[in-house]
């Protein structure tokens, strides 16, 4: 049959899987970022730590508590989110007069901070978080083994980024928030309670990372610096997508990690800076993002 | 100012009839290494642990020696060790240097140890170059080096038929040694390298990697990489079937609370060597359980090796009668012999290298496994000469 630069079929469709999965992690957290980003105007570095947090919440629950992965999917994104919610409350609400930096540096602390704790308390070697039973084991595709877990993080991320697409895009409350962004002294004078919808959105972009972090946890270690690593990926993937544009997240954070996917297999050396090379292009080509608008 | 004031006191000594003076012999020793890192679980406040226990046991006081011991962080980071280091050496009066992980570090650090005459017994650092293309008179390499882990490892599995290899290999100068030692020891036991891929530092997915090797179809796949990208390689191979279906892995570099963070679910049948295991006898396994009671995980190699260097250490200074001069503790090491729970017989060859045996390690099984800790399963042990490189005549400082 074809091969393609002397890579056989099999081998380019496995990748391509591959890139899928790795970006299902990329949309969810550039989702989160995206709503956080295009609603309330923070740039939240603490994305990171809160995915981590999500996957440490998971493992606390079942170690702690004997609650499972099932539950600790829509347990630890809860908690994440209420954690949030707190720093949105007591912290990040004294920001929304200032500059983008503040709150940028702020969560940057916080990350720091949330990272630090997690090191002190719980060593770095990582703690083992098993795949659940019912997910376990895998199907040979033919051109690859696909462990069933990994096809449950793709189909969790798909419904997951789409729901929230649909919610923000087409729904009443959508609306709201979107208008509520606009210009939130009009919104607030037809009766609807901006700082209430602004707290929660604040809370609901924070759980999603909590969502990703529980989803990485039986595949990853679950580690202080797992999100330190991912969220310079992640913030790349929002800057080429486009500040603030939901749907632009989602379809970068897939298409990226196709790239990345396929760029392991043609030249691994450059697979962690593959993702950064494309943001350079397109911030000198298209500085607003492949689907942002113009500024 | 430091220099002089060590050698007219090492002078002093020699003067008045060294062992007289074992009444008041000082001795600081400083614990660097990593204490927030990737590495402050194989090292850290653990390796600060083993140090105060081997002052203990050693019963310094008893013996009129007035031992200190200070700590920091190095983050790892060539600059900072090497600051820390030169401050400990001139302002702290600090007699001798313990752990140090990092190459980078450790290799920097020992410049500096020999500037001020000081001692560094490394335990934590893996490169072969401490006593080979960058040896010091000062530097004795305690615990292992990578060639050894290559030798235990790779010999064993290529002899027990893992004749095909393909490498991940840590797209940095450690991973590349690692990679270069263990195919050098695969090709002299008649194996063949069939492929290897340069995965770049740090890596938090290797599923990509993983297949390539998959389709090679290597008999085993080396990890050349540490920590946390071992942790999450092996935890991918075992999820993608590469393990169950019947290709090996070796982990080339892999400490056992890295074992321990993965599970022996994930991590059964993976071989490694490592110098110490903490049940392998009575006395390591009392050893270990005072080390749990204060510290709360089992010891590393690493930590158990500072341990093993501090006792050697303060045995020699007691000979010498000083901890002042550097080079002559040194060298008093090179010619004694020790032997302590932990590691057994250890003599220390001219070059600095401490020869120990080896053992190689297999995974237990979960079924096979009685508790977090209960990890190994000894398959055999290496002799301290086959395990390490043959020494360089021109490191040979006992002939200088």
């Amino acid at each position: 049959m074809f091969e393609l630069l002397g890579i056989a079929p099999q081998v380019l469709l496995g990748q391509l899987l591959l890139g899928l999965i790795n970006g299902s992690f990329y949309a969810v957290l550039s989702l989160g970022l995206a709503v956080i980003f295009g609603l309330l105007n923070i740039i939240n570095f603490a994305h990171g730590a809160l995915y981590m947090a999500g996957a440490f919440v998971a493992w606390m629950l079942l170690n702690y508590l004997g609650i499972g992965y099932w539950p600790a999917l829509i347990l630890a994104p809860l908690i994440v989110g209420a954690f949030g919610i707190v720093l949105e409350r007591t912290m990040l609400s004294r920001l929304y007069h200032l500059d983008h930096l503040y709150g940028l540096l702020l969560t940057f602390g916080l990350a720091l901070i949330i990272q630090g704790l997690f090191r002190n308390y719980y060593g770095i070697s990582g703690l083992p978080y098993r795949i659940p039973d019912l997910l376990s084991g895998g199907h040979n595709l033919g051109f690859m083994f696909l462990p069933n877990y990994r096809a449950w993080v793709v189909v969790a991320s798909v419904l997951v980024c789409f729901g929230t697409w649909f919610m923000i895009e087409k729904t009443r409350l959508g609306a709201y928030l979107r208008a509520a962004t606009e210009n939130p002294t009009l919104v607030g004078a037809f009766g609807v309670n901006v700082p209430l919808m602004i707290m929660l959105t604040y809370g609901f972009g924070v759980a999603l990372a909590g969502f990703a972090g529980v989803l990485a946890a039986p595949i990853y270690s679950v580690n202080p610096t797992m999100g330190e690593q991912l969220i310079i990926v992640v913030f790349a993937v929002v800057v080429i997508g486009g500040m603030g544009s939901i749907m632009g997240a989602i379809l970068t954070g897939y298409m990226l990690g196709i790239i990345e996917g396929l760029t392991r297999v043609f030249y691994p050396e450059g697979s962690a800076v593959v993702i950064f090379v494309i943001m350079a292009i397109v911030l000198m080509i298209k500085p607003e993002g492949l689907f942002g608008r113009p500024a | 100012m430091i220099r002089k004031l060590a050698i007219s006191s090492a002078a002093l000594a020699v003067m008045t009839g060294a062992p007289a003076l074992a009444q008041d012999i000082a001795v600081k020793l400083g614990v660097l290494n990593d204490r927030s890192g990737i590495y402050a679980d194989l090292s850290g406040e653990g390796s600060v642990v083993a140090a105060r226990m081997a002052v203990e046991d050693f019963k310094a006081a008893d013996k009129g020696m007035n031992v200190e011991i200070i700590s920091a962080d190095h983050q790892n980071k060539p600059d900072i060790g090497s600051n820390i280091a030169r401050q400990w050496y001139d302002v702290d009066g600090v007699n001798a240097i313990l752990d140090v992980p990092t190459s980078s570090v450790a290799l920097a650090v020992a410049d500096i140890t020999t500037e001020k005459n000081g001692v560094l017994i490394d335990s934590g650092a893996g490169s072969t170059s401490l006593t080979r293309e960058q040896c010091r008179p000062t530097t004795i390499h305690w615990t292992y080096d990578t060639a050894a882990l290559a030798t235990g490892t790779g010999a064993a599995m290529t002899m027990a038929g893992g004749k095909k290899w393909f490498f991940l290999t840590a797209d940095y100068a450690f991973g590349h040694s690692l990679e270069e030692n263990t195919a050098r020891v695969v090709k002299d036991n008649g194996g063949e390298v069939v492929g290897q891929v340069n995965v770049p530092f740090p890596a938090q997915d290797f599923s990509s990697f993983l297949l390539q090797a998959q389709g090679s179809g290597a008999d085993v796949i080396g990890l050349a990489n540490a920590g946390g990208d071992t942790v999450n390689a092996i935890k991918q191979a075992s999820e993608f079937g590469i393990t169950q279906a019947g290709q090996k892995l070796a982990a080339l570099l892999f400490f056992v609370t890295d074992v321990h963070a993965l599970g022996a679910q994930t991590a059964q049948g993976l071989s490694l060597t490592e110098a110490f295991y903490w049940d392998q006898n009575d006395d390591t396994r009392a050893w270990s359980k005072r080390f749990m009671d204060t510290h709360g995980a089992q010891p590393t190699m690493v930590q158990a090796g500072v341990y093993s260097g501090t006792m050697a250490y303060l045995a020699a200074v007691e000979a010498v009668g000083s901890a002042d001069d550097g080079k002559a503790v040194a060298a008093k090491m090179k010619e004694m012999e020790f032997n302590d729970p932990l590691f057994g017989k250890v003599t220390v060859r001219g070059d600095g290298r401490a020869i120990h045996d080896m053992y190689l390690f297999e995974v237990k099984s979960p079924d096979q496994s009685e508790g977090e800790w209960d990890l190994y399963n000894q398959i055999s042990s290496i002799t301290g000469e086959e395990a390490f490189l043959p020494m360089l005549d021109e490191c040979d400082f006992t002939k200088k």
